[in-house]
Protein backbone atom coordinates (compact mmCIF):
# COMPACT_ATOMS: atom_id res chain seq x y z
CA UNK A 1 0.00 0.00 0.00
CA UNK A 2 1.52 3.59 -0.93
CA UNK A 3 -0.01 6.98 -1.25
CA UNK A 4 -0.49 8.03 -4.67
CA UNK A 5 -0.42 11.61 -6.07
CA UNK A 6 -2.32 11.75 -9.17
CA UNK A 7 -3.73 13.71 -11.67
CA UNK A 8 -7.37 11.77 -11.57
CA UNK A 9 -10.76 13.11 -13.53
CA UNK A 10 -13.85 14.16 -12.55
CA UNK A 11 -16.89 11.57 -13.11
CA UNK A 12 -19.46 13.04 -11.82
CA UNK A 13 -20.45 16.72 -9.65
CA UNK A 14 -24.26 17.82 -8.16
CA UNK A 15 -25.11 19.29 -4.95
CA UNK A 16 -26.48 17.57 -2.57
CA UNK A 17 -27.69 20.62 -0.84
CA UNK A 18 -26.84 24.35 0.02
CA UNK A 19 -23.71 24.60 -0.46
CA UNK A 20 -23.01 20.26 0.09
CA UNK A 21 -21.72 19.21 -3.07
CA UNK A 22 -21.06 15.31 -4.09
CA UNK A 23 -18.28 14.22 -6.46
CA UNK A 24 -17.22 11.40 -7.94
CA UNK A 25 -13.83 10.73 -9.38
CA UNK A 26 -11.94 8.12 -11.63
CA UNK A 27 -9.02 6.86 -8.98
CA UNK A 28 -7.90 3.17 -9.71
CA UNK A 29 -5.03 3.55 -7.79
CA UNK A 30 -6.09 5.20 -4.82
CA UNK A 31 -9.30 3.46 -4.84
CA UNK A 32 -7.96 0.24 -4.95
CA UNK A 33 -6.69 0.44 -1.24
CA UNK A 34 -8.73 3.32 0.15
CA UNK A 35 -10.58 2.25 3.20
CA UNK A 36 -14.23 3.80 5.48
CA UNK A 37 -12.65 6.90 7.23
CA UNK A 38 -9.59 7.76 5.21
CA UNK A 39 -9.42 11.22 2.96
CA UNK A 40 -8.05 12.54 0.09
CA UNK A 41 -5.90 15.96 -0.28
CA UNK A 42 -7.18 17.56 -3.33
CA UNK A 43 -4.77 20.64 -4.92
CA UNK A 44 -6.73 23.59 -6.37
CA UNK A 45 -5.68 24.79 -10.03
CA UNK A 46 -4.93 28.65 -8.97
CA UNK A 47 -1.65 28.90 -7.84
CA UNK A 48 -2.14 31.20 -5.30
CA UNK A 49 -3.45 28.53 -3.17
CA UNK A 50 -0.49 26.21 -2.57
CA UNK A 51 -1.95 23.95 0.57
CA UNK A 52 -3.97 21.06 -0.80
CA UNK A 53 -7.77 20.74 0.83
CA UNK A 54 -8.37 17.92 2.83
CA UNK A 55 -11.40 16.24 2.37
CA UNK A 56 -12.94 12.46 3.10
CA UNK A 57 -14.28 9.58 1.38
CA UNK A 58 -17.99 9.46 1.57
CA UNK A 59 -17.92 6.25 -0.70
CA UNK A 60 -15.75 3.82 -2.22
CA UNK A 61 -15.77 1.61 -5.33
CA UNK A 62 -12.62 -0.60 -5.43
CA UNK A 63 -14.01 -2.66 -8.21
CA UNK A 64 -15.03 0.43 -10.56
CA UNK A 65 -12.03 2.56 -9.55
CA UNK A 66 -13.88 5.37 -7.82
CA UNK A 67 -14.53 7.33 -4.81
CA UNK A 68 -16.81 10.13 -3.76
CA UNK A 69 -16.52 12.95 -1.62
CA UNK A 70 -19.22 15.06 -0.64
CA UNK A 71 -17.92 18.43 0.95
CA UNK A 72 -19.16 21.69 2.05
CA UNK A 73 -17.95 25.34 0.12
CA UNK A 74 -15.74 26.73 2.59
CA UNK A 75 -13.82 29.07 1.09
CA UNK A 76 -12.18 29.43 -2.72
CA UNK A 77 -10.81 26.29 -2.89
CA UNK A 78 -13.97 24.45 -2.27
CA UNK A 79 -15.40 26.69 -4.34
CA UNK A 80 -13.54 26.00 -7.47
CA UNK A 81 -13.92 22.10 -6.59
CA UNK A 82 -17.50 22.57 -6.26
CA UNK A 83 -17.09 24.03 -10.82
CA UNK A 84 -15.55 21.04 -11.96
CA UNK A 85 -18.12 18.98 -14.49
CA UNK A 86 -17.20 15.33 -15.85
CA UNK A 87 -13.77 15.05 -17.35
CA UNK A 88 -12.50 17.65 -15.97
CA UNK A 89 -9.06 17.06 -13.72
CA UNK A 90 -8.36 16.82 -10.48
CA UNK A 91 -5.30 16.44 -9.17
CA UNK A 92 -5.14 14.43 -5.71
CA UNK A 93 -3.30 12.49 -3.35
CA UNK A 94 -4.33 9.36 -1.31
CA UNK A 95 -5.29 7.10 0.62
CA UNK A 96 -4.44 9.34 3.65
CA UNK A 97 -4.64 8.16 7.68
CA UNK A 98 -5.78 5.59 9.11
CA UNK A 99 -9.58 4.67 8.48
CA UNK A 100 -12.42 3.54 11.25
CA UNK A 101 -11.39 0.23 12.81
CA UNK A 102 -14.12 -1.65 11.60
CA UNK A 103 -12.74 -5.42 13.27
CA UNK A 104 -13.35 -3.48 16.91
CA UNK A 105 -17.28 -3.89 15.76
CA UNK A 106 -17.30 -7.34 15.53
CA UNK A 107 -20.15 -8.39 17.65
CA UNK A 108 -21.31 -5.09 18.78
CA UNK A 109 -24.34 -2.55 18.14
CA UNK A 110 -22.42 0.20 16.70
CA UNK A 111 -23.78 3.90 16.30
CA UNK A 112 -22.40 5.67 13.51
CA UNK A 113 -22.74 9.26 13.85
CA UNK A 114 -21.98 12.11 11.77
CA UNK A 115 -22.59 15.71 12.66
CA UNK A 116 -22.50 18.29 9.79
CA UNK A 117 -19.87 18.03 7.06
CA UNK A 118 -18.65 15.16 9.37
CA UNK A 119 -21.81 12.81 7.72
CA UNK A 120 -20.54 11.86 4.60
CA UNK A 121 -17.31 9.63 5.65
CA UNK A 122 -19.81 7.72 7.83
CA UNK A 123 -21.78 6.50 4.70
CA UNK A 124 -18.94 4.27 3.59
CA UNK A 125 -18.36 2.85 7.21
CA UNK A 126 -21.85 1.90 7.61
CA UNK A 127 -22.22 0.30 3.86
CA UNK A 128 -19.06 -1.78 4.70
CA UNK A 129 -19.81 -2.33 8.64
CA UNK A 130 -21.48 -5.62 8.59
CA UNK A 131 -23.78 -6.37 12.36
CA UNK A 132 -26.08 -4.79 14.37
CA UNK A 133 -25.76 -0.41 13.32
CA UNK A 134 -27.78 2.40 13.90
CA UNK A 135 -27.18 5.86 12.10
CA UNK A 136 -27.48 8.80 14.06
CA UNK A 137 -27.04 12.29 12.06
CA UNK A 138 -26.96 15.85 13.00
CA UNK A 139 -27.88 18.57 10.50
CA UNK A 140 -28.73 22.58 10.93
CA UNK A 141 -31.79 22.04 9.16
CA UNK A 142 -34.14 19.76 6.94
CA UNK A 143 -31.75 19.97 4.15
CA UNK A 144 -30.67 16.43 5.05
CA UNK A 145 -27.83 15.07 2.58
CA UNK A 146 -27.25 11.77 1.90
CA UNK A 147 -30.30 10.83 3.93
CA UNK A 148 -31.63 8.52 2.02
CA UNK A 149 -28.63 6.73 1.20
CA UNK A 150 -28.03 5.51 4.91
CA UNK A 151 -31.41 4.46 4.96
CA UNK A 152 -30.69 1.46 2.76
CA UNK A 153 -28.13 0.68 5.19
CA UNK A 154 -30.15 0.42 8.61
CA UNK A 155 -32.06 2.73 11.01
CA UNK A 156 -31.56 6.40 11.02
CA UNK A 157 -32.26 8.69 13.85
CA UNK A 158 -32.18 12.62 12.86
CA UNK A 159 -31.72 15.86 15.17
CA UNK A 160 -31.61 19.33 13.57
CA UNK A 161 -30.42 22.33 15.24
CA UNK A 162 -33.81 24.34 13.96
CA UNK A 163 -36.07 21.68 14.83
CA UNK A 164 -37.52 21.18 11.31
CA UNK A 165 -36.74 17.13 10.98
CA UNK A 166 -36.49 14.86 13.40
CA UNK A 167 -35.58 15.65 17.05
CA UNK A 168 -34.63 18.92 17.56
CA UNK A 169 -30.96 19.54 19.20
CA UNK A 170 -27.73 17.29 18.28
CA UNK A 171 -27.18 13.87 17.90
CA UNK A 172 -26.95 13.25 21.75
CA UNK A 173 -30.12 14.49 21.62
CA UNK A 174 -31.40 12.39 19.37
CA UNK A 175 -29.76 9.06 21.13
CA UNK A 176 -31.46 9.97 24.62
CA UNK A 177 -35.20 10.75 23.29
CA UNK A 178 -35.25 7.55 21.26
CA UNK A 179 -33.55 5.75 23.92
CA UNK A 180 -31.06 4.00 21.47
CA UNK A 181 -28.49 1.76 22.98
CA UNK A 182 -25.64 0.75 21.33
CA UNK A 183 -21.92 -0.73 22.22
CA UNK A 184 -19.18 1.04 20.27
CA UNK A 185 -19.34 4.63 18.65
CA UNK A 186 -17.94 5.61 15.20
CA UNK A 187 -18.29 9.69 14.83
CA UNK A 188 -16.97 12.48 12.80
CA UNK A 189 -18.57 15.69 12.93
CA UNK A 190 -17.35 19.23 14.72
CA UNK A 191 -15.04 19.34 17.95
CA UNK A 192 -18.52 19.94 20.29
CA UNK A 193 -19.97 17.27 19.44
CA UNK A 194 -17.25 14.40 19.73
CA UNK A 195 -16.31 15.89 22.86
CA UNK A 196 -20.07 15.35 24.10
CA UNK A 197 -19.88 11.73 22.21
CA UNK A 198 -16.63 11.36 24.53
CA UNK A 199 -17.94 12.18 27.86
CA UNK A 200 -21.30 10.00 26.63
CA UNK A 201 -19.30 6.77 26.04
CA UNK A 202 -17.56 7.16 28.88
CA UNK A 203 -20.34 7.44 31.05
CA UNK A 204 -22.33 4.84 29.45
CA UNK A 205 -18.88 2.30 29.22
CA UNK A 206 -19.18 2.06 25.34
CA UNK A 207 -15.98 2.01 23.23
CA UNK A 208 -15.74 5.12 21.06
CA UNK A 209 -13.67 6.18 17.82
CA UNK A 210 -13.35 9.89 17.13
CA UNK A 211 -12.78 11.37 13.57
CA UNK A 212 -11.08 14.66 14.27
CA UNK A 213 -9.72 17.81 12.09
CA UNK A 214 -7.81 20.09 11.61
CA UNK A 215 -5.79 23.09 9.70
CA UNK A 216 -3.05 20.43 7.55
CA UNK A 217 -0.38 21.26 5.01
CA UNK A 218 1.50 18.50 3.97
CA UNK A 219 -1.26 15.40 4.97
CA UNK A 220 1.19 12.92 5.32
CA UNK A 221 2.65 13.43 8.54
CA UNK A 222 5.52 15.64 8.09
CA UNK A 223 4.71 19.19 8.90
CA UNK A 224 3.51 18.57 12.32
CA UNK A 225 0.52 21.07 11.31
CA UNK A 226 -2.21 18.96 12.20
CA UNK A 227 -1.73 17.81 15.78
CA UNK A 228 -4.01 16.99 18.50
CA UNK A 229 -3.18 16.90 22.07
CA UNK A 230 -2.86 12.42 23.38
CA UNK A 231 -3.41 11.69 26.95
CA UNK A 232 0.04 9.99 26.93
CA UNK A 233 3.61 10.52 25.68
CA UNK A 234 3.01 9.43 21.17
CA UNK A 235 5.42 7.05 20.09
CA UNK A 236 6.31 9.06 17.32
CA UNK A 237 6.63 12.91 18.53
CA UNK A 238 7.24 11.88 22.48
CA UNK A 239 5.59 14.62 23.69
CA UNK A 240 1.44 14.45 23.96
CA UNK A 241 0.55 15.34 20.03
CA UNK A 242 -0.15 12.80 17.35
CA UNK A 243 -0.54 13.41 13.89
CA UNK A 244 -4.51 13.76 12.94
CA UNK A 245 -3.01 13.10 9.18
CA UNK A 246 -0.94 10.43 9.65
CA UNK A 247 -1.63 8.60 13.10
CA UNK A 248 -5.30 9.62 12.51
CA UNK A 249 -8.20 11.38 11.89
CA UNK A 250 -9.45 8.47 13.77
CA UNK A 251 -8.08 8.04 17.42
CA UNK A 252 -9.80 6.10 19.99
CA UNK A 253 -11.31 8.59 22.20
CA UNK A 254 -9.60 7.89 25.69
CA UNK A 255 -6.38 8.68 23.42
CA UNK A 256 -6.91 12.12 22.55
CA UNK A 257 -7.55 15.25 24.61
CA UNK A 258 -10.44 17.39 23.00
CA UNK B 1 28.00 17.73 -17.30
CA UNK B 2 28.67 18.40 -13.54
CA UNK B 3 25.84 19.40 -10.85
CA UNK B 4 28.39 18.57 -7.85
CA UNK B 5 28.87 21.51 -5.45
CA UNK B 6 30.93 21.54 -2.47
CA UNK B 7 30.37 23.32 0.56
CA UNK B 8 32.84 23.58 3.34
CA UNK B 9 34.54 20.67 2.14
CA UNK B 10 31.22 18.64 1.79
CA UNK B 11 30.63 17.21 -1.52
CA UNK B 12 26.64 16.88 -2.34
CA UNK B 13 25.88 15.39 -5.46
CA UNK B 14 23.56 18.09 -6.49
CA UNK B 15 22.93 21.51 -5.13
CA UNK B 16 19.17 20.70 -4.01
CA UNK B 17 18.09 19.50 -0.70
CA UNK B 18 14.64 20.37 1.51
CA UNK B 19 14.57 23.38 3.99
CA UNK B 20 13.97 22.21 7.61
CA UNK B 21 10.71 21.90 9.29
CA UNK B 22 9.10 20.90 6.16
CA UNK B 23 10.34 17.52 5.26
CA UNK B 24 11.00 15.94 9.19
CA UNK B 25 13.44 13.70 8.71
CA UNK B 26 12.56 11.90 5.10
CA UNK B 27 10.61 9.13 5.92
CA UNK B 28 6.99 10.71 5.12
CA UNK B 29 8.42 11.95 1.82
CA UNK B 30 10.25 8.57 1.09
CA UNK B 31 6.98 7.31 0.06
CA UNK B 32 7.41 9.74 -3.07
CA UNK B 33 10.64 10.41 -3.23
CA UNK B 34 13.78 8.53 -3.82
CA UNK B 35 16.08 10.24 -0.74
CA UNK B 36 19.08 8.25 -2.53
CA UNK B 37 18.83 11.77 -5.71
CA UNK B 38 19.24 14.46 -2.80
CA UNK B 39 22.19 16.85 -2.41
CA UNK B 40 21.51 16.75 1.03
CA UNK B 41 18.28 16.06 3.67
CA UNK B 42 18.22 18.64 5.88
CA UNK B 43 15.98 17.22 9.45
CA UNK B 44 13.42 19.22 10.82
CA UNK B 45 14.88 21.11 13.82
CA UNK B 46 16.05 19.10 16.78
CA UNK B 47 16.49 20.24 20.86
CA UNK B 48 18.31 18.66 23.80
CA UNK B 49 14.93 17.35 25.17
CA UNK B 50 11.43 16.99 23.79
CA UNK B 51 9.53 20.04 22.11
CA UNK B 52 5.60 20.14 22.13
CA UNK B 53 5.28 23.38 19.50
CA UNK B 54 2.66 26.04 19.91
CA UNK B 55 -1.12 25.33 19.70
CA UNK B 56 -3.10 24.28 16.74
CA UNK B 57 -4.02 26.27 14.33
CA UNK B 58 -0.47 26.15 13.60
CA UNK B 59 -1.06 27.04 10.20
CA UNK B 60 -3.30 28.67 7.43
CA UNK B 61 -3.10 29.77 3.86
CA UNK B 62 -2.16 33.37 2.64
CA UNK B 63 -2.13 34.55 -0.77
CA UNK B 64 0.74 32.71 -2.80
CA UNK B 65 1.94 31.30 0.45
CA UNK B 66 1.07 30.37 3.94
CA UNK B 67 2.01 31.52 7.31
CA UNK B 68 3.22 28.34 10.08
CA UNK B 69 3.51 28.81 13.92
CA UNK B 70 4.77 24.87 14.93
CA UNK B 71 6.72 26.20 17.25
CA UNK B 72 9.84 23.30 16.62
CA UNK B 73 7.93 20.48 17.99
CA UNK B 74 10.29 17.65 17.93
CA UNK B 75 11.06 14.64 20.01
CA UNK B 76 14.76 15.91 21.32
CA UNK B 77 17.97 14.74 20.40
CA UNK B 78 18.16 10.76 22.32
CA UNK B 79 15.55 9.70 20.34
CA UNK B 80 16.63 11.84 17.19
CA UNK B 81 20.34 10.15 17.15
CA UNK B 82 18.36 6.61 17.96
CA UNK B 83 15.37 7.03 15.51
CA UNK B 84 16.15 8.92 12.50
CA UNK B 85 19.93 9.23 11.93
CA UNK B 86 19.81 5.43 11.25
CA UNK B 87 17.24 5.81 9.13
CA UNK B 88 18.75 8.60 6.77
CA UNK B 89 21.83 6.44 6.63
CA UNK B 90 20.38 4.03 5.01
CA UNK B 91 20.20 6.34 1.83
CA UNK B 92 22.82 7.75 -0.11
CA UNK B 93 22.85 11.69 0.53
CA UNK B 94 24.26 13.86 2.72
CA UNK B 95 22.60 14.59 6.78
CA UNK B 96 22.51 18.26 7.54
CA UNK B 97 20.95 18.27 11.01
CA UNK B 98 19.03 21.39 12.37
CA UNK B 99 19.58 22.34 16.06
CA UNK B 100 17.61 24.45 17.77
CA UNK B 101 17.19 25.51 22.02
CA UNK B 102 16.61 28.06 24.03
CA UNK B 103 19.69 29.03 25.45
CA UNK B 104 22.81 28.65 24.20
CA UNK B 105 23.76 25.74 26.04
CA UNK B 106 20.95 24.30 24.52
CA UNK B 107 22.39 24.39 21.37
CA UNK B 108 25.57 23.69 23.00
CA UNK B 109 24.29 20.61 24.35
CA UNK B 110 22.81 18.97 20.78
CA UNK B 111 25.75 20.13 18.99
CA UNK B 112 27.95 18.21 21.15
CA UNK B 113 25.34 14.99 20.96
CA UNK B 114 25.38 15.07 17.64
CA UNK B 115 29.95 15.32 17.29
CA UNK B 116 30.15 11.51 16.78
CA UNK B 117 26.89 11.38 14.60
CA UNK B 118 27.36 10.12 11.42
CA UNK B 119 26.05 13.25 10.09
CA UNK B 120 27.79 15.69 7.58
CA UNK B 121 26.53 19.40 8.45
CA UNK B 122 24.83 20.89 11.06
CA UNK B 123 22.52 23.66 10.34
CA UNK B 124 22.09 26.68 13.23
CA UNK B 125 18.54 27.86 13.83
CA UNK B 126 18.70 31.23 15.24
CA UNK B 127 15.87 32.52 13.39
CA UNK B 128 12.40 30.76 14.12
CA UNK B 129 9.99 33.23 14.28
CA UNK B 130 7.81 31.02 16.49
CA UNK B 131 8.87 30.41 19.88
CA UNK B 132 9.28 32.91 22.56
CA UNK B 133 13.05 31.79 24.23
CA UNK B 134 15.83 31.19 21.66
CA UNK B 135 15.11 31.07 18.09
CA UNK B 136 15.01 34.18 16.68
CA UNK B 137 16.17 36.10 20.04
CA UNK B 138 19.91 35.05 18.94
CA UNK B 139 19.38 35.81 15.08
CA UNK B 140 18.72 39.84 14.97
CA UNK B 141 21.38 40.80 17.40
CA UNK B 142 24.60 40.95 15.72
CA UNK B 143 26.66 40.36 18.19
CA UNK B 144 24.25 37.48 19.44
CA UNK B 145 25.00 35.81 15.77
CA UNK B 146 28.46 36.22 16.36
CA UNK B 147 28.61 34.68 19.71
CA UNK B 148 26.52 31.80 19.24
CA UNK B 149 28.14 31.26 16.17
CA UNK B 150 31.67 30.85 17.90
CA UNK B 151 30.20 28.92 20.59
CA UNK B 152 28.56 26.34 17.92
CA UNK B 153 32.16 26.05 15.83
CA UNK B 154 34.05 25.55 18.81
CA UNK B 155 32.08 22.61 20.06
CA UNK B 156 30.94 21.26 16.62
CA UNK B 157 32.71 18.19 14.70
CA UNK B 158 30.95 18.98 11.79
CA UNK B 159 31.28 22.11 9.01
CA UNK B 160 28.33 23.93 10.61
CA UNK B 161 25.56 26.26 8.58
CA UNK B 162 24.17 28.94 10.46
CA UNK B 163 20.60 29.91 9.28
CA UNK B 164 19.85 33.64 9.53
CA UNK B 165 16.08 35.27 9.82
CA UNK B 166 15.20 37.65 7.03
CA UNK B 167 13.63 40.18 9.88
CA UNK B 168 16.01 42.28 10.20
CA UNK B 169 17.49 45.55 9.06
CA UNK B 170 20.15 44.69 6.96
CA UNK B 171 20.98 40.85 5.66
CA UNK B 172 24.31 42.07 5.62
CA UNK B 173 25.32 42.70 8.73
CA UNK B 174 23.71 39.45 10.30
CA UNK B 175 25.96 37.39 7.42
CA UNK B 176 29.09 39.32 8.14
CA UNK B 177 29.02 38.63 11.88
CA UNK B 178 27.71 34.72 11.54
CA UNK B 179 31.11 34.72 9.32
CA UNK B 180 32.65 36.57 11.85
CA UNK B 181 31.94 34.00 14.60
CA UNK B 182 33.32 31.04 12.09
CA UNK B 183 30.36 29.99 10.55
CA UNK B 184 31.48 27.68 7.82
CA UNK B 185 28.07 28.18 5.51
CA UNK B 186 25.14 30.27 5.98
CA UNK B 187 21.41 29.40 4.60
CA UNK B 188 18.87 31.74 4.65
CA UNK B 189 15.79 32.81 4.42
CA UNK B 190 13.96 31.78 7.25
CA UNK B 191 10.57 32.88 6.93
CA UNK B 192 9.23 36.41 7.28
CA UNK B 193 6.90 36.67 10.64
CA UNK B 194 3.46 37.53 9.44
CA UNK B 195 -0.32 37.72 10.65
CA UNK B 196 -3.70 36.33 9.13
CA UNK B 197 -6.65 37.63 11.06
CA UNK B 198 -10.05 35.14 10.03
CA UNK B 199 -12.57 38.00 9.47
CA UNK B 200 -15.94 35.78 9.86
CA UNK B 201 -14.68 34.86 13.06
CA UNK B 202 -13.05 38.15 14.09
CA UNK B 203 -9.89 35.77 15.25
CA UNK B 204 -5.99 35.28 14.36
CA UNK B 205 -6.04 32.44 12.03
CA UNK B 206 -2.73 31.28 14.08
CA UNK B 207 -3.55 30.55 18.02
CA UNK B 208 0.20 31.65 17.92
CA UNK B 209 -0.95 34.94 16.49
CA UNK B 210 2.03 35.65 14.24
CA UNK B 211 3.75 32.97 12.10
CA UNK B 212 6.26 32.55 9.74
CA UNK B 213 5.26 33.29 6.09
CA UNK B 214 6.76 30.99 2.95
CA UNK B 215 5.85 30.20 0.02
CA UNK B 216 6.51 31.58 -3.26
CA UNK B 217 4.97 35.47 -2.09
CA UNK B 218 8.40 36.15 -0.29
CA UNK B 219 10.69 34.13 -3.00
CA UNK B 220 11.94 38.18 -4.51
CA UNK B 221 12.88 39.21 -0.66
CA UNK B 222 14.83 35.59 -0.70
CA UNK B 223 16.93 36.24 -3.68
CA UNK B 224 17.16 39.66 -2.79
CA UNK B 225 18.85 38.72 0.32
CA UNK B 226 20.73 36.17 -0.65
CA UNK B 227 22.35 38.36 -3.31
CA UNK B 228 22.55 40.89 -0.80
CA UNK B 229 24.58 38.21 1.70
CA UNK B 230 26.61 36.64 -1.38
CA UNK B 231 28.55 39.85 -2.22
CA UNK B 232 28.92 40.45 1.60
CA UNK B 233 30.56 37.75 2.75
CA UNK B 234 33.00 34.87 1.24
CA UNK B 235 31.75 32.03 2.86
CA UNK B 236 28.65 29.79 1.04
CA UNK B 237 25.37 30.03 0.94
CA UNK B 238 22.62 27.97 0.86
CA UNK B 239 19.56 29.82 -0.20
CA UNK B 240 15.83 29.35 0.04
CA UNK B 241 12.47 31.15 0.38
CA UNK B 242 9.30 30.19 -1.96
CA UNK B 243 11.64 27.84 -4.24
CA UNK B 244 8.61 25.79 -6.50
CA UNK B 245 10.81 25.06 -9.52
CA UNK B 246 14.30 25.04 -11.33
CA UNK B 247 13.90 27.95 -12.51
CA UNK B 248 13.19 29.65 -9.43
CA UNK B 249 16.20 27.64 -7.59
CA UNK B 250 18.56 28.85 -10.62
CA UNK B 251 17.30 32.30 -9.40
CA UNK B 252 19.03 31.54 -5.92
CA UNK B 253 22.21 30.03 -7.63
CA UNK B 254 22.53 33.05 -10.24
CA UNK B 255 22.38 35.74 -7.33
CA UNK B 256 24.83 33.47 -5.25
CA UNK B 257 23.80 30.38 -3.62
CA UNK B 258 25.91 27.37 -3.89
CA UNK B 259 23.06 25.07 -3.28
CA UNK B 260 19.17 25.62 -2.72
CA UNK B 261 17.15 24.27 -0.31
CA UNK B 262 12.96 23.39 -1.07
CA UNK B 263 10.44 24.20 1.51
CA UNK B 264 6.67 24.95 0.95
CA UNK B 265 6.79 23.76 -2.49
CA UNK B 266 6.83 19.67 -1.02
CA UNK B 267 3.54 20.49 0.13
CA UNK B 268 2.28 21.33 -2.86
CA UNK B 269 3.84 18.81 -4.57
CA UNK B 270 5.66 16.11 -2.59
CA UNK B 271 8.58 15.41 -5.50
CA UNK B 272 8.88 18.82 -5.94
CA UNK B 273 12.81 18.32 -5.01
CA UNK B 274 13.28 15.79 -7.74
CA UNK B 275 11.66 18.08 -9.91
CA UNK B 276 14.30 20.89 -9.33
CA UNK B 277 16.78 18.32 -9.80
CA UNK B 278 15.36 17.46 -12.77
CA UNK B 279 14.74 20.74 -14.15
CA UNK B 280 18.29 21.98 -13.52
CA UNK B 281 19.45 19.35 -15.33
CA UNK B 282 17.34 20.45 -18.22
CA UNK B 283 18.57 23.98 -18.05
CA UNK B 284 22.02 22.79 -18.24
CA UNK B 285 21.80 21.03 -20.88
CA UNK B 286 19.79 23.09 -23.41
CA UNK B 287 22.56 26.37 -22.38
CA UNK B 288 25.26 23.87 -22.72
CA UNK B 289 26.58 24.12 -19.78
CA UNK B 290 29.17 22.12 -17.83
CA UNK B 291 29.66 22.64 -14.72
CA UNK B 292 26.85 24.26 -12.38
CA UNK B 293 29.79 25.96 -10.22
CA UNK B 294 29.98 28.33 -13.30
CA UNK B 295 26.26 29.36 -13.05
CA UNK B 296 26.88 30.36 -8.98
CA UNK B 297 26.69 34.08 -8.20
CA UNK B 298 26.82 34.44 -12.30
CA UNK B 299 24.85 37.59 -12.69
CA UNK B 300 26.21 40.59 -10.77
Amino acid sequence: MAKVKETASVISQEMLAEGIYSMWIHTEAIASQAVPGQFIDLYTKDGSKLLPRPISLCEIDREGGRLRIVYRVAGAGTEEFSHYQAGDPVDILGPLGNGFPLEEAEGKRVFLIGGGIGVPPMLETAKQLKGEKQMILGYRDSQMFLKNEFEACGPVAVATEDGSAGTRGNVLDAIRSQGLEGDLIFACGPTPMLRALKAYAAEKGMECFLSLEEKMACGIGACLACVCQSKEVDDHSHVHNKRICKDGPVFRAEEVEL
Amino acid sequence: MNMKVNLAGVEFKNPVMEASGTFGSGAEYSEFVDLNRLGAVVTKGVANVPWPGNPTPRIAETYGGMINAIGLQNPGIDVFTKRDIPFLKQYDTKIIVNVCGKTTEDYLEVVERLGDEPVDMLEINISCPNVKEGGIAFGQDPKAVEAITRACKAHAKQPIIMKLSPNVTDITVMAKAAEAGGADVISLINTLTGMKIDVNRRTFALANKTGGLSGPAIKPVAVRMVYQAANAVSVPIIGMGGIQNSDDALEFILAGASAVAIGTANFHNPYATVDVIDGIAKYMEKYGIDDINTLIGAVK
